[in-house]
């Protein structure tokens, strides 16, 4: 049977995991290559690597930072942070990334999905939706969640997968850094009207609130940043207490 | 030993080399038949789409040269699929190494089927130190049917074929480069055949 996934996310800033920086004063949250190369060894089933530089020195940065993951990391992971080209997608790929995400560039300008599936192949291309759940509506936001859009997540992502995507990474804003658990109703709702893996985002405090994703979020996948990085969920206790509950993960 | 990646600009071949340099080989990218042919092992890989795929290997070529190759091949991905019959994707014709057909995944499954889902059945020494169940990443839409030629199966909608053989010819649906110890283990038993 295919398993659940559990996956860390590393976001990083000119070569350095930043999540949470403030949180353990100061000290950062490491090299993301020997994070990435740990978290694979403690059982990740795949990674995402969020470039949250704005500068062009801090992508060329990033790029190196790839091919280091690729030579050492067995497992697949993702690429997510200001793509918005084909050229973007080429370099990455050719660095060694499996998938790339993309958010706001596709909501800027769809057709770039259809672009990129037609180009990679839809299995490489993975759409980010951060939304916010106002007035029971759930509205997309785009420059990192500062920006509302006239979007309703549910239609989007299914444009989003009518055009090519392969995948939708789901962030509930009113969730996320709570650490109360992901949006469940949400997530059930993507899962059963898409035809594509969901990947749940934004919540996650502790290993029940993983269950809850995948038993009544119907989640296919679930990512977490600052209860891996600081050591509050270990990977190998999470997937032990997913199986006792009976989801099928890899251990 | 010379491990030669078949290229014909399908995909990223990055972490295939990455993972042979793990194993401390070295796999060499090329799209000339004589080096192709001088190889002592050879990787045919594949990302994307299959009828675009065909028509760059026909446009090199290469459509006429892996068939006829006698070191061991393998697959992999769209590597794989390419070594059938035919193809559901883009409706095309394969290099025809193996009987059988490639379908596309029912959607009462979500597609592409992605992540990790075990191997069973193991029925070659591809699979030496690697036990059954083991899990295996996979990301593809399109699968081989199950067959004669299978050497291992996995169940995703229907029980279909995720790795076949024939004679010299090896062929995985999974990615052994990205599939963690199990998968280093599968590219070390290659380089040993």
């Amino acid at each position: 049977m295919l398993a659940k996934r559990i996956i860390p996310c590393l976001d990083i800033k000119n070569g350095r995991t930043v999540k949470g920086v403030n949180f353990v004063g100061l000290r950062d949250a490491g090299d993301p290559v020997s994070l990435a190369k740990k978290y694979a060894a403690l059982g990740a089933d795949e990674l995402v690597l969020l470039d949250i530089s704005a500068t062009l020195e801090g992508r060329k940065t990033m790029l190196d930072m790839v091919l280091k993951v690729a030579e050492q990391v067995n497992i697949p992971f993702t690429v997510g942070g200001g793509i918005s080209s084909i050229e973007d997608v080429d370099a990455l790929l050719k660095s060694g990334a499996d998938k790339v995400s993309i958010n706001s560039s596709a909501i800027k300008r769809p057709e770039l999905i259809n672009e990129l599936a037609n180009k990679f192949g839809n299995q490489c291309i993975t759409v980010a939706i951060d939304a916010k759940q106002i007035d029971g509506s759930w509205i997309v936001h785009v420059a990192g969640g500062s920006i509302p859009t006239t979007l309703d997540l549910f239609s989007w992502a299914k444009e989003a997968e009518e055009r090519g995507a392969g995948e939708i990474l789901f962030t509930s804003m009113n969730n996320d850094g709570t650490k109360n658990g992901f949006a469940n109703e949400a997530l059930s709702k993507l899962s059963t009207t898409l035809n594509i893996p969901i990947i749940a985002s934004g919540g996650a405090g502790n290993m029940a609130h993983f269950v809850d994703a995948f038993h009544v979020g119907k989640a296919d996948a679930a990512l977490a940043a600052s209860v891996f990085h600081f050591g509050e969920i270990e990977i190998k206790d999470l997937k032990q207490e997913l199986k006792d509950n009976n989801i099928e993960v890899r251990l | 030993m010379k491990i030669v990646i078949i290229d014909y600009g399908a995909g990223n071949i990055k972490s295939i080399q990455f993972a042979f340099k793990r194993l401390g080989f070295e796999a060499v990218l090329s799209n000339d038949p004589d080096e192709i042919k001088a190889a002592d092992k050879i990787i045919f890989p594949g990302v994307g789409e299959a009828s675009s795929a065909m028509k760059m290997l026909r446009k090199s070529k290469l459509d006429v040269l892996i068939p006829t190759l006698t070191q061991p091949v393998l697959g992999i991905c769209l590597g794989m699929q390419l070594l059938c019959k035919t193809t559901a994707e883009g409706n095309a014709e394969g290099l025809g190494v193996f009987d059988v057909h490639v379908k596309r995944f029912n959607t009462r499954v979500k597609v592409p089927q992605m992540g990790w889902n075990t191997i069973s059945d193991l029925k070659s020494d591809l699979f030496k130190n690697i036990n059954n169940k083991s899990y295996m990443y996979l990301v593809h839409s399109y699968y081989a049917e199950h067959c004669n030629e299978a050497i291992a199966t996995t169940d995703y909608d229907v029980v279909y074929a995720s790795a076949l053989q024939k004679n010299n010819f090896y062929g995985v649906q999974f990615h052994p480069e990205k599939s963690s110890d199990a998968g280093e283990q599968l590219l070390k038993n290659f380089t040993e055949l």
